[in-house]
């Protein structure tokens, strides 16, 4: 089945909903998600959206600007971060207009805490400069995703845009550089479908999920980042993937740095607040890539709490009303699964494979970028943690992830807007579907072969003890031979499952194959970086080198293997400096 | 330790009707019930189908009924079960597409019939609109419904009378006819006050019992209720 439309977004998170209340208006819009839209895992982000508003305490686009720079570890383009910060108040306030329930202060306006990295300048008694922690993050208790998720599907709602629920994504139509649209399948009957557009923009997440112990949801399986490298399209900076430093034990699931921003304390098993040895200014609230190494290096060192590997967060001298109002969710979590209450005992937590910062090159309007020079893709777009602006360089704060979903998301269907003024719907190829097909086809006839759950895993927790915080060349090696081999097995993978209605299985198998895709091009990435650079930290090359790494790295997919190539940092204001907190 | 899961199982493709299928397995105590499907799934069926995402209870994917109680799949875990024979089906009332996945649509119809979006009739501010702490604080819980469907799926009255709109719909309708920023009021409870809305509602309580996110639904229903009484008056 063919349908067709102007405007087809691949993911209902926070960019792609964000533009499709953008574009709703002047083109006719379709929406594709693997899952009904409230379940996207943008959902799922708890502390806050970064925006300079001043509501608690005086504050300026400039600092947000200087924090995002020297926590990208001078990795983000200083373009792109500028135009984000600037944008980050209206894009909230408008957020606030469209019906989000923000938190409030005492004079009812949007309420803001302190997050990692945040800071504002302050000149001490003898006269020097130095930062400390700022309430920059707007927040709804610790649901900021869930209530800007839900209220962005609700202006959806409101507009009429078409969903395509339960829809699964399998190849991007692009014919002599132009995108004209992708193929899905239906997920309630098998059905593949076309879907004919004069632009294709992607919002579809992340790839956190090629680790064992993450934060992210089984959907993200960086379907849109895979699916992109095969159609010839490069990724950037795929190397760098966060680890977020508080991961419930021992699942890795989410808590929030909004927890250390309302005054948690990390504990080893000396009872010690160690961060002092590493970020002695910021404390708890370093940025995330250094509490992280900190809390790794504890665990390591056999400071874990009863030699184990995890560490304690401290929220009992917060008192229980406290958590009640500000901290609900987390609360809640930390009873459900490791049955603690934090009001009266710390949370058991460890670092979880959380957010990526590489992705699809764009630039700052949301083209989708054919290689290193800056070649636009005629009609395909990208916005979000699928995309790479890059405004999180090497490591992102907490808090401007929802800011760079929503500020994207907005701008890029502001650009798609003005580009369907005069875009024609380009012919596409009969055969469309025929590859998709085949790839069916075989998964159905074969009878035999090797088993998916068994690569996953094999592939899960090799990535997170080879691939993971500390990394070094023996290890990126011995994993690059590892995905190799897990892709020749993959050739040959089997279905046990045959029926065509709600096949979750085959579903599987396909987000299998992607994760497999794009592991490759973070590992390759990561062993040719011969540095240590914010989230990417390599032993045995244990400093930062901006003579020869101050650069993006841009992997190509090609018939001999992934190649890769790089481009220049925009620098503007700030020089690259040693990054200390 | 080991567990069995009795799963109620329906493929369009081969059964005539639902049917259950006991296995089973060997899992870690603090596994959630989703580990276990997963276990199912990945090692001795892999047609076994049921939805989920995030896994920790904010997306709402993977709402289903465990020892006759709606509930999150990722939200429980094994070790909070007595017994380890535990009963899965999927949750009442609404169609079933294949084993533990229900057709939604009618769920997210009667969503979409209580307009569940802000509707401010005044120009905005440069800035945010004001709203005090204590007005913020009447839709504080109704704001964390994750449309699970746990309590819909739960609701007697529901069961008699297809038609209601049922307790997840109020309860947004509630999230906007109490949020100090809306101007559509009365528009708003026109829709509840009607002979498919509020007053099906007989107070009966399931919803509260089975909601994953502990939100006092039947309460927010009875505000809503005293809402439509007073403008009558």
């Amino acid at each position: 089945m063919i349908h067709k439309h102007d405007l087809i977004i691949v993911g209902a998170g926070l960019a792609g909903l964000r533009a499709a209340v953008e574009t709703s208006g002047y083109a006719d819009v379709g929406v594709i998600s693997k899952l009904f839209p409230t379940r996207s895992h943008s959902g799922a982000a708890q502390g806050g959206i970064a925006a300079a508003l001043g509501n608690e305490e005086h504050d300026t686009v400039e600092w947000h600007i200087f924090d995002s720079v020297k926590g990208s570890d001078y990795l983000g383009d200083q373009d792109a971060i500028t135009m984000m910060c600037t944008e980050a108040p209206d894009a909230v306030y408008e957020l606030e207009h469209l019906g989000v329930p923000f938190s409030r202060t005492k004079e009812g306006k949007i309420a803001q805490r302190q997050f990692g990295g945040h800071t504002k300048e302050v000149i001490d008694e003898n006269g020097n400069s130095k930062r400390m922690p700022v309430l920059r993050a707007c927040y709804s208790a610790d649901r900021t995703g869930h209530v800007i998720l839900h209220t962005l599907y609700e202006q959806c709602v409101k507009r009429n845009v078409r969903f395509y629920s339960e829809y699964f994504i399998l190849s991007l139509i692009i014919e002599e550089g132009i995108c004209r649209g992708l193929t899905a399948f239906n997920l309630l009957d098998g059905e593949i479908h076309t879907f004919h557009s004069k632009a294709v923009m992607f919002g579809t997440g992340g790839y956190g999920r090629a680790y064992r112990v993450t934060s992210n949801a089984y959907a993200n399986s960086g379907d849109g980042v895979a699916i992109a490298f095969r159609a010839g399209i490069p990724l950037e900076d795929m190397e760098f993937v966060q680890f977020h430093p508080t991961g419930l034990y021992p699942l890795g699931i989410l808590v929030t740095e909004g927890a250390r921003g309302e005054g948690g304390y990390l504990k080893n098993k000396d009872g010690e607040r160690f961060m002092k040895n590493y970020a002695p200014t910021v404390m708890e609230l370093a940025p995330r890539d250094m509490v992280t190494r900190s809390i790794q290096t504890e665990i390591n060192e056999g400071r874990g709490i009863d030699g184990k590997d995890f560490v304690n967060l401290d929220l009992t001298h917060l008192g229980a009303a406290k958590l009640k109002e500000r901290l609900p969710e987390i609360t809640g979590f930390a009873k459900t699964y490791v049955g603690i209450d934090p009001v009266k005992q710390p949370i058991p937590i460890l670092p979880t494979a959380h957010y990526s910062m590489g992705g699809i090159p764009t630039n700052l309007y949301g083209n989708v970028l054919a290689d290193e020079k800056g070649t636009i893709v005629k009609g395909f777009f990208a916005a979000g943690e699928c995309a790479c602006v890059s405004v999180h360089g090497a490591n992102r704060l907490g808090t401007n992830s929802l800011l760079d979903a929503v500020v994207h998301g907005r701008r890029t269907g502001k650009t798609i807007v003005k580009f369907l003024r005069d875009a024609e719907l380009m012919p596409i190829p009969e055969n469309a579907e025929e590859k998709d097909r085949a790839m069916f086809a075989k998964l159905y006839a074969t009878t035999s072969g090797e088993n998916a759950d068994k690569i996953r895993v094999r592939l899960k927790e090799e990535m997170t003890n080879k691939c993971g915080v500390f990394r070094n060349e023996k290890d990126l090696l011995s994993m690059l031979d590892t995905i190799h081999e897990l892709k020749e097995k993959f050739k040959n993978i089997s279905m046990m499952h045959k029926g065509v209605v709600f096949n979750t299985e085959l579903m599987e198998i396909i987000e299998l194959g992607n994760l497999l895709e794009f592991s490759d091009a973070i590992v390759t990435g990561a062993l040719a970086r011969k540095e240590c650079r914010g989230a990417h930290w390599r032993v045995d090359h244990p400093k930062r080198d901006d003579e020869n790494w101050l650069k993006h790295t841009i992997a190509f997919k090609t018939e001999k293997g992934i190649e890769l190539k790089y481009k220049p940092v925009t620098i503007l204001n700030y020089q690259p400096q040693e990054r200390k907190y | 330790m080991k567990v069995t899961l009795s799963i109620q199982r329906f493929d369009p493709e081969k059964d005539e009707k639902p049917y259950r299928k006991d296995y089973t397995i060997d899992v870690d105590p603090a596994f959630r019930i989703l580990d276990c499907l997963d276990k199912v799934k990945w090692d001795i069926d892999g047609g076994l189908a049921y939805r989920r995402s995030c896994s920790h209870g904010i997306c709402g994917s993977d709402a289903m009924m465990i020892n006759g109680k709606n509930m999150l799949a990722c939200q429980v875990l094994v070790q909070d079960f007595k017994k380890k024979f535990i009963k899965i089906d999927p949750i009442p009332s609404m169609p079933i597409i294949k084993d533990l996945v229900v057709d939604m649509d009618s769920f997210f119809a009667k969503y979409e019939v209580v307009k569940p979006y802000l509707i401010a009739k005044t120009q905005p501010p440069v800035k945010e609109r004001y709203q005090s702490q204590e007005d913020r604080a009447l839709i504080d819980e109704a704001v964390n419904c994750i449309l699970c469907g746990a309590c819909s799926a739960s609701c007697p009255s529901l069961w008699s009378n297809d038609a209601y709109l049922g307790p997840a719909a109020m309860l947004k309708a509630y999230r906007f006819a109490f949020d100090s920023r809306d101007d559509a009021q009365n528009e708003r409870l026109d829709v509840v006050d009607s002979p498919d809305g509020l007053w099906r509602c007989h107070t009966i309580f399931n919803c509260v019992e089975v909601c994953p996110k502990e939100i006092n639904i039947t309460w927010h229903l009875s505000q809503l209720k005293k809402k439509c009484a007073m403008r009558e008056l």
